[in-house]
């Protein structure tokens, strides 16, 4: 066959592409099994770490998630009544969902804290028991920081459900060293123990510039700053005031209150 | 035969470095190495694509037709890219997942695209294959000493071991967040190219 003619550069063309084509797919559905695993795997542990259950640092094998995963019960709620749905938690993407039409709604840009534009009408919550009572109500949240949106949950302890038990980000492209500091384990620490909400409902959770003055009336609400990345820290304090608030979870929250936790 | 495969492995470590003396592929020199463990893997994903890309482009380079044969270039590397991306999702998660884009921004690295033009259009494919290996080692050698000095210098470890105890831990060091952040890779890169010109001075440029 010879170069540079028509029938030569077709032929080529269309010899790499399919080689390449077939390649590509190859890998791509041979791995896909192994990929699921791992993000459902990242997923359950970040859970996981939330809830308190697992060592921020620790690093657990698949069974031992698995073990540890058998004290949280997945659900999926409508977020405008807070009540749960027949959604199967395992088939359900928050992700996924708040980009699909038929299931998002768009955010008025006034309320949009969190800077997401859309979001799904539904959510997955996370009910983690303790030898057989239920301690904690994990909540997912997202919202923009300085670079990317960042992923993650906050646990809440189902006594008051006030009281913060944890945060953390699954998913971010934040700076390493300044926004990423989010993933800091004595940053994540500080969490523990805030309050979410002040006396009347309102959201009050902070992260303030610097250190939190103690003694300050205001202390219980608030979270320090991470340096140098004050724009990070305003996008943690704006996704948390969204989806606590009357747009996010309000509803499950209250619903939970009337109700117990069951 | 013998003296020539070790030449076009070796050179490019010092002699013609990709990144110190070609000044190629700075890009995702300075976004992935902040730390030591994210370089390794970049690097070993580097050696991987720019082997058998060398190697595949060499194989058919008597057929390419040669207006098409970027194209051609092309689709191989972003092919082999595609599948490393693959491979480390499934077997490097936590990697690909700190590595996000830049991984799959390995397509447009000017290094790989270079070598298939430069090199394994003209030599054969074990020639090629060993060029591919040394400049990837060349790559990787910038992309490791970057590394060591970013995440020495500004989060106190290596490989995620602490090696400086840090302030905001009850220790002595006051990381530099600096060093965390893209232009250090640049002034890092710059004292390495200072470095090795003071070293081999026939690589210094003559000033019209």
């Amino acid at each position: 066959m010879a170069r540079d003619t028509i029938k030569g550069t077709f032929g080529v063309a269309l010899g790499v592409c399919l080689v390449c084509s077939v390649l590509v797919s190859g890998a791509a559905v041979s791995l896909k099994p192994t990929q699921d695993v791992n993000k459902a795997l990242d997923k359950k542990r970040n859970i996981l770490m939330a809830a308190g259950l697992l060592g921020v640092n620790e690093s657990a094998g698949t069974s031992r998630v698995h073990e540890l995963y058998e004290n949280i019960d997945a659900r999926v709620i409508d977020l405008s009544t807070g009540n749960y749905t027949d959604i199967d938690p395992i088939e359900f993407d928050g992700k996924k969902s708040a980009k699909d039409p038929n299931e998002n709604i768009s955010i008025l840009p006034d309320d949009d804290l969190a800077g997401i534009k859309t979001r799904s009408k539904f959510s997955d919550v996370y009910l983690v028991s303790d030898k057989g009572r239920i301690r904690k109500v994990i909540l997912p949240v997202n919202g923009k920081g300085l670079w990317s949106t960042l992923y993650g949950f906050i646990a809440l302890d189902t006594k008051d459900l006030n009281t913060i038990r944890g945060l953390v980000f699954y998913e971010h492209a934040e700076t390493p060293g300044l926004g990423g500091e989010v993933d800091n384990p004595n940053w994540k620490a500080l969490w523990d123990g805030k309050k979410a909400f002040g006396d009347d409902g309102e959201v009050l959770i902070d992260v303030v510039k610097g250190q939190v003055v103690p003694g300050n009336p205001k202390a219980k609400y608030q979270v320090d700053g991470l340096s140098g990345a004050t724009i990070t820290a305003n996008g943690v304090k704006n996704m948390l005031r969204y989806w606590l608030g009357k747009k996010g979870f309000d509803a499950y929250i209250q619903n939970l209150h009337q109700q117990g936790v069951s | 035969m013998a003296e020539k495969a070790k030449d076009v492995v070796l050179n490019p470590l010092f002699n013609d470095n990709p990144i110190a003396l070609q000044i190629l592929g700075i890009c995702s020199a300075l976004a992935v190495t902040t730390n030591l463990q994210t370089s390794m893997v970049m690097s070993v994903a580097v050696v991987f694509v720019l082997c058998l890309s060398n190697t595949a482009v060499s194989l058919i380079r008597n057929i390419i037709p040669s207006n098409i044969r970027i194209i051609v270039q092309m689709t191989i590397i972003a092919s082999l890219v595609i599948i490393v991306d693959n491979i480390l999702k499934a077997y490097a998660f936590e990697a690909s997942k700190q590595l996000s884009v830049f991984v799959a921004l390995i397509i447009t690295n000017c290094i790989v695209m270079g070598r298939a033009e430069a090199f394994a259009m003209k030599n054969g494919p074990k020639l090629s294959f060993l060029d591919g290996f040394g400049n990837a080692l060349g790559y990787s050698l910038i992309l490791l000493v970057v590394g060591f000095f970013r995440e020495l210098f500004g989060a106190g470890s290596l490989f995620g071991v602490e090696i400086f105890s840090l302030a905001n831990e009850g220790g002595w060091y006051v990381p530099n967040g600096m060093m965390l952040l893209p232009p250090s890779a640049f002034f890092i890169i710059g004292f390495f190219i200072w470095l090795l010109r003071a070293w081999k001075t026939d690589q210094i440029e003559e000033e019209n």
